[in-house]
């Protein structure tokens, strides 16, 4: 650890100019292809510099070549005015620059204070100091605002917010002068990202220069003094934020403007080709899905409809059981009380296999963990689904796939690669295409466009208007607001594992904000983050 | 650290309810080994016999020291991730050159056991620097390990091996009181590895690679140091099991520990303690508990003059049935996604 004081205000002064990081003509391939082409970017202390560009434009190999992970191949990288190389994490870390990463490293089972000071643990002696440990992990969470985090509690006890915090936490003790932060927010709901802008702001205000990559804009605009731009590896531009709006930047990241990047309704399917419409009256259609008092241990007096051709959104903080409800309908966590119906006959699938025999698809949340098997072909995941539960359609189904591949422009060297060498976004549509393959009636999405690129939002927002037109009922629940106002026919508020209101499409985000939060209206607190474009 | 994780999880699990739910595995273990006690007290007793004698006491305690001192090996490898299945081979050959060095000869036991152990640290280096250095899984390189061992065994001793002085034998045969001095001196290596792995930087770095050898390398942990430490020490626990047995028998032999099952029973002892076979949670203590109950259940059974093959099936009963306790325990302790007074209200300004 490094003696040298980040908040000695007189070093600030003098070297406010002097940049902390300055980054030249860095290059990086992997297997002949060039992920990183002469990248560079200086920053300064107490600066706050966004990185953005769609998946795939090469932010985290940059962060990753910074951390020390990968090796380049070439260009320069100065740490206060010193060339450096680093061939391993804690090289950086000694160095003064710490990264967090986008995937969560804690380990679950051990302690806060554990967890932080993992690698240099506190010593009195010989022996570690837990108390030691443990008062250093207070000061430490005390200095970055958020003491309600006790050293002593176990990782896993902790919410995603506050998982994510520690992370930063961790960071910051290694007397970092610079942290990169890649999707800080990727997990994060409203009043949870407010918290963390405390964060960056504090470190900022020390004088630790912060390389911010996130797919949220507002948050890049909210939190950043200067923006660069990269796009297939390339360096677009560096501009200072405030001579930036969402437009312009967005032209940058994709090289084109969007000019729907909430694509309207398509009329919907004719009456003949829609199930529920031939079966049912014109006056009151059936509805696909239904709920009346339905609850189990999370969730209570859950009452909703879902009709055919509609989009509903779910809105709501982190835990408010949105996802909760999901994988009860999914029968994941099934309901143990209240009515569930589908095309108005009673169904409670008890199992995941029992909803998809009823026509009900969940595209999770997490899809690294629970959407695909990481090490299998783009084609063994897309027919996933029917090979588990209508395997006498997989012949005809393994047809289809290739088709809705192209329809989802999804981009992959052949339908054999694994889909870990996929981009998020190029992942997210293998989820979609795997079930679409088993053609669900109602689609249940969580967290539909997290972490993906602009590009591949656009493709599953166009889906899911595309579903909807068919006659199919869609289910989404989302943290991003401007999603869930420009996609919804309705909207679902939750809070506490009800639902706290319905909301009809077009409200605001206060609106639906004062739902989840209940009574207590924050003011202040940023909304969830936008996205491209949502109010712009 | 048993402390700090009840009190860490208090919170999450006091909404969850359920009486198991709000015990740690290491209570739950000594919880069971308690009505194991009590159910053997009273089974013993139709019998006409005191399960709590001084001569019974003494017994169950002999039979947790060489169990024991595997155990407490075996904890630490899969703790870092690992597994050893070459403990029984080490015991048997760690018997016999204690044995054969010493010769009946008390100015030899010194050299006799640094010899034996020293060895024993030589295969558990082999056997860290396999899984660590060639990233071959822990499973295979100590089969491979084991069996190696086992072959220079069998070609090289016929039966049993050497013979151990007097002095020595009364390590094995002699007790404070009911306490047999081999179970104290397991129990002060347990205290000696407790220590280790709850108050020092390697013990720490057992945990964070069992956990996740990511996150460890990541953090700066030097991921093979803490491999190779948890398998020398799990040898070096396994040789003094074997010189325990020779300290027992008077002599070394080439099958004492693999007719024990050591490799698979430390194993079945340690999970049965409530650590996780994938490493990264679990501790000694549950261990040892895990150890006491199968002491107990093989005493009663001898007592009663159970069939030995229904003893295996009882073993294995129990080991299963708390396996599936913990696995339940663990979905219901599983954080809440929401609470009334949980710690995301307590984030919101």
């Amino acid at each position: 650890m490094e003696g040298i004081v980040s908040s000695d205000a007189a070093e600030n002064g003098q070297k406010r100019d002097q940049p902390v990081l300055e980054v030249r003509g860095l290059t990086k391939s992997f297997f002949g292809n060039p992920v990183l082409q002469d990248a560079s970017l200086t920053l300064h202390p107490g600066e706050v510099h966004g990185v953005v560009g769609e998946n795939g434009a090469g932010k985290s190999t940059l962060m990753k070549i910074l951390a020390g992970v990968y090796q380049r191949d070439s260009g320069t990288v100065l740490l206060r005015g010193q060339s450096v190389q680093f061939s391993h994490p804690t090289q950086a870390h000694e160095a003064g620059l710490s990264t967090v990463f986008q995937e969560f490293n804690l380990l679950p089972d051990r302690t806060v204070a554990e967890n932080i000071y993992l690698g240099r643990e506190p010593r009195k002696g010989l022996l570690v100091s837990r108390a030691k440990m443990n008062a250093a992990t207070a000061d430490l969470l005390e200095s970055l605002g958020i003491g309600s985090i006790r050293p002593t509690a176990l990782a896993r006890s902790l919410s995603v917010a506050e998982q994510q915090i520690v992370e930063i936490a961790k960071a910051v003790s290694y007397d970092a002068r610079i942290i990169s932060m890649d999707e800080p927010t990727a997990a994060l709901s409203g009043p949870e990202v407010s918290l963390l802008y405390g964060i960056v702001q504090r470190l900022s205000e020390r004088g630790t220069g912060i390389l911010y990559v996130s797919h949220r804009l507002r948050e890049i605009f909210d939190l950043c003094q200067t923006i660069t731009v990269l796009k297939d590896g390339r360096i677009v531009g560096t501009k200072p934020a405030a001579e930036l709006d969402d437009a312009s930047l967005v032209r940058m990241m994709v090289g084109r403007p969007i000019s729907a990047y909430f694509p309207d309704k398509l009329p919907a399917a004719t009456a003949a080709e829609s199930p529920a419409a031939a079966a049912g009256e014109t006056a009151a259609p059936t509805p696909l899905l239904e709920l009346e008092g339905a609850g189990n241990d999370q969730l209570d007096g859950i009452g909703l409809r879902l009709m055919p051709g509609e989009i509903v959104g779910v809105a709501g903080l982190q835990g408010s059981g949105r996802t909760e409800l999901l994988h009860a309908v999914f029968g994941a966590a099934p309901f143990n009380r209240g009515s569930m119906q589908m095309d108005g006959r009673s169904a409670r699938p008890h199992s995941p296999r029992q909803a998809v025999r009823q026509g009900i698809a969940l595209i999770t949340e997490d899809r690294k963990a629970q959407g695909l098997s990481l090490n299998q072909s783009l084609l063994d995941n897309a027919l996933g689904v029917v090979r588990a539960v209508f395997p006498g359609r997989t012949s005809s189904v393994r047809r289809e796939v290739a088709g809705s591949f192209s329809s989802l422009e999804v981009v992959a060297r052949d339908l054999d690669q694994e889909v870990q060498y996929l981009s998020g976004g190029n992942q997210q549509k293998i989820v979609l295409a795997k079930w679409l393959a088993v053609s669900p009636r109602v689609v249940l999405l969580d967290e539909p466009t997290r972490g993906i690129d602009v590009g591949a939002k656009v493709a599953v927002y166009r889906l899911m208007r595309q579903l909807a037109a068919e006659g199919k009922g869609v289910l989404m629940v989302s943290s991003e607001l401007p999603e869930v106002i420009g996609m919804s026919d309705r909207i679902l508020v939750m809070r506490d594992g009800r639902l706290a209101g319905e909301l009809p499409a077009g409200s605001t985000e206060e609106e639906i904000l004062r739902l989840a939060t209940g009574a207590r209206v924050p003011g202040a607190a940023p909304e969830d983050g936008s996205t491209t474009g949502g109010t712009a | 650290m048993t402390t700090t994780r009840s009190a860490a999880r208090a919170t999450p699990t006091a909404q969850a309810g359920g009486f198991f739910a709000r015990l740690s595995s290491t209570q739950i273990v000594y919880l069971v080994a308690l009505l194991v006690m009590i159910a053997g007290s009273i089974l013993v007793a139709t019998t006409g016999r005191n399960f709590f004698s001084p001569g019974n006491i003494s017994a169950i305690l002999t039979g947790t020291s060489v169990l024991g001192f595997i155990a407490i090996g075996q904890t630490l490898v899969i703790l870092v991730g690992s597994l050893d299945l070459s403990v029984s081979y080490v015991t048997s050959l760690a018997s016999l050159i204690g044995a054969g060095v010493m010769a009946n000869r008390s100015e030899n036991v010194l050299s006799a056991v640094a010899l034996a152990l020293g060895i024993s640290a030589v295969i558990g280096l082999a056997n860290g620097l396999i899984v660590a250095g060639l990233k071959v899984h822990g499973f295979i390189a100590t089969l491979g390990m084991g069996l190696i061992i086992s072959g220079y065994l069998a070609t090289n001793y016929k039966g049993s091996f050497g013979q151990t002085p007097f002095s020595f034998r009364l390590i094995g045969a002699t007790g404070l009181g009911p306490v047999p001095i081999s179970t104290l001196i397991m129990l002060g290596c347990a205290t000696l590895v407790i220590l280790m792995l709850h108050r020092t930087r390697i013990g720490h770095h057992i945990y964070a690679v069992g956990g996740d050898r990511d996150v460890a390398r990541m953090s700066g942990v030097r991921v093979p140091g803490a491999v190779i430490t948890a398998h020398v020490i799990c040898s070096v626990l396994a040789g003094m099991a074997g010189l325990l047995l020779a300290s027992r028998l008077g002599v070394g032999s080439p099958t004492v520990g693999s007719q024990g099952g050591y490799d698979l029973l430390s194993i079945a002892a340690v999970v049965l303690g409530g650590t996780l076979l994938a490493g990264g949670k679990g501790s000694v203590v549950g261990t040892l508990g895990g150890v006491l109950i199968f002491a107990m259940l093989d005493n009663i059974m001898s007592v009663l003059q159970i069939n030995p093959f229904l003893k295996d099936v009882v073993r294995g009963v129990v080991i299963v049935v708390a396996v599936a306790v913990y696995a339940r325990r663990t979905v219901i302790t599983r954080p809440p996604r929401f609470g009334h007074g949980g710690h995301q209200q307590e984030l919101q300004p």
